[in-house]
């Protein structure tokens, strides 16, 4: 097992607690950061570890910190987004109803960081649940003098607040997130000004995932370097990842970045292998907006060598042949599982949570999902394979924000790699529609 | 001041101008076209997509060009920037996909519906839509609903710009609708059933693009390119009462507020106004209202139809002389 940064004492009873958590090294980040460090000095260790957002972009987070408008007298906010609901995705849950204590400790640290006084955790409303623990933790850190006014003496003030969301897919893109804490309804705004610039309640804001800030204590304590000797290359340090499918052992494994994805699929320290022995068709790396990739591609690149678990490895190809690292929602399909009924399912969550505010989103997410839907269910023509690419083509870029893309690429990976299932449920609707009925036939293989 | 090229044109304007405001500086035929985005309104645009454009330098001090295209109503102008609209092959296509996207729920009702011929979707189907539909599901549809007395909301046929929802909220006391749900199952609505009544509730027919809020003094009485409109004002305590009257005969058939070639309001005007002066003795008339639009509401009747120019071959010199202000973009 490699290094464990996130989740080296998860499983300690009642690290829930202030008292446990604190036993375990706790809240040492904030003592280190508020007492001997200047903000400036935290950013940069951030930036040296070469730490990337976890929520899906990969954008280097000290990159972003460092964009932070800094007008005189204008609050600044750090807001976590903890709205965690891409299908396949279900790590920050995890985190945060184990680990309460080491986010609001990222949270503390971070906020220290970048000067926000007021900071938020935008947590989607279905977790209601772990919003209560979250409160629980954090009036455990006020009572403890490691919230509100004067933070250990330092004299730096932090409030921290815990916000529901409606639970809405697009309240995790991070305009949606701040129109929705605001009060208002949950749709994305123009870009430019972004939030570096112009966030919450129009000052300056950065947004950043629930494992991107956890990961921020144990870069200030064991310093950026330090993290930046794990993991391969600009992919640095430690990704928790959220496996699911036709495996083993589904969960959260924390991995270093550089882990080969056969290893990850196949060693028992992770998933453990194809469920009942069968074996893997093809696996969506990264959470349903990424492109899905059949058995022989995800294990290897074209260029023949193994894919890793890493940032790099797993975009390599474009999307031609690769895919994306994403949220690190690892799904895993066997030999019986059907492609276009997939595909299905992912467009149909994306027509359910396209905002409707630009067009080609609204228009075009529930229009692919009835193509889809008449293809699955033995209503589909030769012609409507192209006219999915074609519509996927007119969404992606054009939109507001990036569920527009999210909404395209599954759809359009899913043709590119698997034309000839969909092919055989447009021809055989009869067998098609038999339940339990899979295509077998030869897998496409994109060759360079 | 900031210097921009746009398709090749040069164009000096204000700092902070969006693209698309130097555009309809330079205006023509050259001026992408706009679906949600509203001068008057602050907040709007960004939403439609259809003015998409290629910035294919960012600015003097960065090069570099933008990676996708952006929407060309909400970006500020940088100096040096060079912008690609008419002359971009990608920009053409993606304006097609979008009015292809924005028509695949929109009845296509154009013959039963008042707002065919100032209707900016169906201005923007003609001159970027695509003659084949490749759209072979059902469409959604809603039923109709009466907003108070005045006011008709045929939910069917809104592509959702939201520019009566701003209207609402900058022009009125209390804003009673908004969008509910989401996706392509977002209606304008007032939630539980309810009446816009305000002094400018009229107001939100006029922005509306399409016909989606149509005038109930006004719904199947006349086709629009029937009526003469002229202009008008009358002495009015709430608003500026200066409108246009669309007019069958001396018959005044419709009161709208007074529009601009992007069918854009000069001043909003009142419910009174609107819906209760709807007799010639209520009015001073000014004197006919040009309509400076490539649609067929430019076609009024007071001179030769401007359409028609290249096409009539030996068009008599008097004709001619009547339109000093013939739109260049109709010339061959």
């Amino acid at each position: 097992m490699g290094l464990k940064i996130l989740t080296e004492h998860i499983n300690v009873p009642g690290i829930e607690t202030l008292e446990v958590y604190r036993k375990h090294g706790g809240y040492k980040s904030v003592e280190k950061a508020v007492k001997t460090m200047t903000p400036e000095e935290v950013v940069e260790e951030v930036k040296t570890s070469g730490l990337r957002g976890r929520g899906g972009a990969g954008f280097p987070t000290g990159l972003k910190w460092s964009f932070l408008a800094k007008p005189e007298g204008v609050p600044r906010y750090l807001v976590c987004n903890a709205d965690e609901s891409e299908p396949g995705t279900f790590k920050d849950r995890w985190f945060m109803e184990h680990n309460p204590h080491a986010l609001i400790e990222g949270m503390i640290t971070s906020s220290y960081a970048l000067g926000a006084n007021t900071s938020y955790i935008y947590i989607r409303g279905e977790l209601m649940f772990i919003l209560r623990i979250l409160e629980k933790a954090i009036a455990e850190a006020y009572a403890a003098g490691l919230l509100g006014k004067n933070i250990l003496g330092s004299g730096y003030d932090l409030d921290l607040h815990v916000a529901p969301g409606g639970g809405a897919y697009i309240c995790g893109e991070e305009t949606a997130l701040l129109e929705s804490l605001e009060g208002k309804r949950g749709n994305p705004r123009n870009k430019p000004p972004f939030p570096a610039v112009k966030g919450l309640f129009a000052c300056p804001t950065v947004v950043n995932n629930v494992e991107t800030i956890a990961s921020v204590p144990w870069i200030v304590n064991n310093t950026g370097a330090e993290y930046a000797k794990v993991g391969i290359g600009r992919s640095t340090g430690t990704k928790l990842i959220s496996a699911s499918g036709n495996i083993n052992n589904p969960g959260v494994y924390e991995i270093e970045l550089g882990v080969p994805v056969e290893e990850f699929i196949y060693s028992d320290q992770y998933c453990g292998g194809i469920w009942k022995g069968k074996s893997l068709k093809a696996v969506v790396p990264g959470g349903s907006s990424v492109p899905i990739l059949p058995a022989n591609l995800i294990l290897k690149t074209v260029a023949g060598e193994d894919r890793l678990m890493t940032y790099e490895s797993l975009a390599d190809g474009g999307f031609v042949s690769g895919s994306m690292m994403g949220s690190g929602a690892f799904i895993v399909f066997d030999e019986d599982q059907c492609i276009v009924r997939n595909t299905w399912n992912y467009a149909r969550f994306y027509h359910h949570e396209s905002c409707g505010q630009c067009s080609p989103c609204r228009e075009g997410t529930g229009w692919m999902e009835k193509v889809l839907h008449r293809i699955e269910y033995g209503h589909g023509h030769q012609r409507d394979i192209d006219l999915l690419v074609s519509v996927a083509k007119q969404i992606e870029g054009n939109t507001i924000c990036p569920l527009g893309d999210a909404a395209a690429w599954p759809v359009a990976a899913a043709i590119r790699h698997f034309r000839d299932e969909f092919e055989w449920h447009i021809k055989h609707p009869q067998e098609a529609t038999t339940p339990g009925a899979v295509y077998r036939g030869q897998l496409n293989s994109v060759t360079a | 001041m900031a210097k921009i090229t746009f398709d090749g044109i040069e164009v000096e304007v204000e700092d902070g101008t969006t693209i698309l405001q130097a555009a309809r500086k330079i205006g023509g035929k050259v001026v992408p076209p706009a679906m949600c985005f509203y001068t008057p309104l602050k907040g709007s645009g960004g939403k439609c997509r259809v003015c998409l454009v290629k910035v294919s330098q960012g600015s003097a001090k960065d090069p570099r060009p933008m990676p996708k295209l952006v929407a060309s109503c909400i970006t500020p102008v940088q100096d040096g920037m060079v912008v690609e609209n008419t002359t971009n092959e990608d920009v053409l296509n993606a304006r097609k996909s979008i009015v292809e996207m924005l028509l695949i729920n929109h009845p296509l009702d154009c013959p039963i519906c008042d707002q065919a011929g100032e209707c900016n979707l169906q201005d923007l189907s003609y001159e970027h839509g695509v003659s084949a539909q490749r759209f072979e599901e059902e469409r959604r549809t809603f039923n109709k609903v009466d907003l108070g007395p005045y006011i008709q909301l045929h939910m069917t046929r809104c592509i959702l710009c939201y520019r009566c929802v701003y209207t609402a909220d900058q022009i009125t006391d209390k804003r009673v609708h908004g969008v509910l749900g989401r996706g392509d199952a977002a209606e304008i609505g007032t939630y539980i059933e309810n009446v816009i009544d305000n002094d400018f509730s009229g107001n939100v027919i006029d922005v509306c693009p399409v016909g989606a809020l149509t005038d109930k003094t006004w719904r199947f009485k006349n086709r629009v390119w029937f009526t003469k409109p002229l202009d008008a004002h009358r002495d009015c305590p709430t608003c500026s009462g200066k409108v246009t009257l669309w007019n069958r005969g001396d018959q005044v058939l419709r009161v709208t507020a007074r529009k601009d070639e992007y069918s854009e309001v000069e001043e909003f005007i009142c419910n009174t106004c609107r819906f209760d002066k709807k007799e010639m003795s209520d009015w001073t008339i000014e004197g006919p209202r040009k309509i400076e639009r490539a649609s067929v509401i430019s076609a009024n009747h007071y001179e030769l139809p401007v359409v028609n120019v290249p096409i009539i071959p030996n068009l008599p010199k008097s004709a001619k002389k009547d339109l000093p202000n013939a739109p260049e973009q109709w010339n061959p």
